[in-house]
């Protein structure tokens, strides 16, 4: 049953099935184990991040093919969700128009985009996506009648996802019964199935496909499959869960705008999980989302609270200012690929 | 009975100014084992290489069951049956034995682009993997890395992946290069038994004299892309032309 679930992928190493659990139950129980709007924040955003960065890792490392669009998709999904649910009135009904079209969209881009550019050289399809990317991001910029511009679009989304429906009688363990509370839900349930049907797709015989073509794409070619199909496949796949994940996120804030959901840093950010994490594995994008998300969220806090610890130290408080965070997320990331070239998931899944 | 199969008409390949293969019009029958001969750099590999479609002819047609392949694919030709094991090995490296044999099955079963099934519960094609990973002698190694396998063992695998795929026309490109002499045995029995199969054509590049005796029902050389000599194997062996511009430098026969 379990391995059904898991697609046959257990984790084969007792300390990444321990984390992993944790995360799981972390993720599962946020709103009753972590009280608290940030910390239920920070949860959400974990849970959307793992599929983003396991969509990144479909097409990275199990289809060797770079992209640097991702967080296009991501957007497209995202603004899918706030244009319907402006110009259609909120509603569960914009919520799934928006989502689906999202990703139809995405998809289609990554068609067109793939079979431009894979049939040539996959580092062709890297740059040819750089550059779609950066003019997506203009052009959300510049139509701000429709997109907001910079400014961004803020939306409402169905009560029943709202701080003020109460359902239950209220409370639970001192949790308070809320559309707030239903809306984690509606993310985490739609991330945990997103993650579990990426494992599925990877675990199939089309995933044993991709893998053969990213470890020799010409003998792949030579014993019948046709590379350019694959690697278009695999990319549609991912630049539609990818937008999925997007409307996720954009149901959440109930906001879109070019920071949140198109910029590149999201990009730059989206490698580091994935690089960190270990990729072609799918659970690294678990480990590296949740690691870097909380890095993100909560290493201001550590620092600040290490900064006062040293006052007096020459120095020392200075770096460890909390406007540092950045230098130290660079030095973690530096760190963590000298120590685990495998990424985390590749060292605790070594032989000793 | 035996019957055409492939037909090379004119096929030519330049390489900036070089003429690598020149005008090269050949049959190719079932039930017929080819050698194909040459010195180093005669063609032979690129002749390969044209017919599988690794390389685009710059003149000529491959014509395959009557039908002209010269502009497919590699894999639409691979699905069309032209098979071919390489001469330098060409494997995935970091997936296991039987996973390199399986791919092949999946790739003839079509079930590439089944997205939500397991792989691991297609036994229909684990199964008939599993059982050429023992025709080749490697069941031991089944789940070995090929990354972690002598050069011997990788040979071998080169040979199952083709005979996995079971094409019309086999293309074997030195098959038995660098591999021990009690290790080419076992391939050069796998390529005896296809040949009994009489519905398959075999081409076979080789350089080892005592394995073209044994084998070949009939020779061709290649000579500077060129076909120099197309016939049965005592009558090319003793042609003049062999006998000086080959055979004593390439193919140690008196
Ligand atoms: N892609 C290519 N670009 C340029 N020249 C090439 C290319 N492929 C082959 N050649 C040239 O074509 C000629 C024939 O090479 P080929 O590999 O077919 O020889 P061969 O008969 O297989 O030799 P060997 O016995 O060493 O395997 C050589 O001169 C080689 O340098
Ligand atoms: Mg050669």
């Amino acid at each position: 049953m379990l391995t059904k679930i898991l697609s046959g992928d257990m984790p084969r190493s007792t300390a990444l099935a321990v984390v992993l659990i944790a995360i799981l139950i972390g993720l599962a129980f946020a709103p009753f184990i972590f009280p608290g709007v940030r910390s239920v924040d920070t949860a959400a955003r974990i849970s959307i991040f793992i599929v983003l960065v396991a969509s990144y890792d479909l097409m990275l490392g199990y289809g060797g093919i770079v992209s640097f669009a991702h967080t296009m998709f991501f957007g497209l999904g995202a603004y899918g969700v706030a244009l319907a649910s402006t110009h259609m009135g909120r509603g569960f009904d914009a919520l799934l128009v928006g989502s689906v079209s999202g990703a139809l969209i995405a998809a289609l881009l990554a068609l067109l985009i793939g079979l431009f550019s894979l049939r040539v050289r996959a580092i062709f399809f890297a740059m040819i996506t750089l550059a779609v990317a950066s003019a997506v991001a203009v052009l959300v910029s510049q139509l701000s009648g429709l997109t907001g511009g910079e400014d961004g679009l803020s939306y409402k989304i169905p009560r029943a996802l709202g701080p003020a429906f109460k359902f239950a009688d209220g409370e639970l363990f001192g949790v308070r019964m809320d559309g707030k509370l239903l809306k984690y839900y509606l993310v985490f349930f739609s991330s945990l199935i997103l993650f579990l049907v990426m494992l599925r797709i990877v675990h199939s015989p089309f995933g044993r496909v991709l893998l053969a073509i990213r470890e020799n794409d010409f003998r792949a070619e030579a014993i019948g499959y046709r590379v350019v199909h694959y690697r278009v496949a695999a990319t549609c796949i991912s630049a539609a869960i990818a937008a999925l994940a997007g409307a996720l996120y954009a149901i959440w804030l109930r906001y879109v705008g070019p920071d949140t959901s198109l910029s590149m840093e999201i990009m730059i950010d989206i490698l580091l999980m994935v690089v960190i994490g270990g990729m072609g594995t799918m659970y690294g994008a678990v480990i590296g989302a949740t690691l870097f998300v909380l890095a993100q969220n909560y290493l201001q806090n550590l620092m600040d609270v290490a900064a006062n610890a040293v006052t007096g130290v020459p120095i020392l408080p200075d770096l460890l200012n909390a406007d540092r965070w950045l230098l130290w997320l660079g030095v973690l990331f530096i760190l963590s690929v000298y120590f685990f070239p495998t990424g985390i998931v590749g060292r605790l899944r070594q032989p000793r | 009975m035996s019957h055409p199969i492939l037909e090379t008409t004119d096929l030519t390949v330049r390489f900036g100014g070089h003429v690598a293969v020149d005008r090269i019009s050949c049959t190719f029958n079932t039930g017929e084992l080819t050698a194909i001969v040459g010195p180093n750099g005669a063609g032979k590999t690129t002749y390969f290489n044209l017919i599988s479609g690794q390389i685009a002819a710059s003149a000529g047609k491959v014509v395959l069951n009557g039908r002209d392949i010269t502009r497919l694919s590699v894999a639409q030709r691979t699905h069309l049956g032209i098979g071919r094991a390489f001469q330098l090995t060409n494997l995935f490296p970091n997936l296991n034995v039987l996973e390199n044999v399986r791919l092949v099955i999946q790739s003839k079963a079509g079930r590439g682009f089944n997205m939500f099934s397991m792989a691991s519960t297609h036994d229909d094609l684990t199964t008939p993997a599993m059982e050429i990973v023992e025709r080749v002698r490697l069941s031991g190694q089944a789940l070995q890395p090929v990354s972690e396998l002598s050069h011997g063992d990788q040979r071998k695998l080169e040979v199952a992946l083709l005979i996995a795929l079971d094409p019309l026309v086999y293309m074997f490109d030195e098959p038995t290069a660098g591999m021990s002499v009690d290790e080419a045995p076992v391939v050069l029995d796998l390529i005896a038994e296809l040949k009994h199969r009489k519905d398959r054509s075999i081409l076979l590049v080789e350089h080892k004299m005592d394995v073209i005796r044994t084998l070949a029902d009939r020779i061709i050389v290649l000579h500077n892309g060129a076909l120099a000599a197309d016939g049965e194997p005592a009558g090319v062996m003793a042609s003049d032309v062999v006998q000086e511009a080959y055979m004593g430098k390439e193919l140690d026969i008196v």
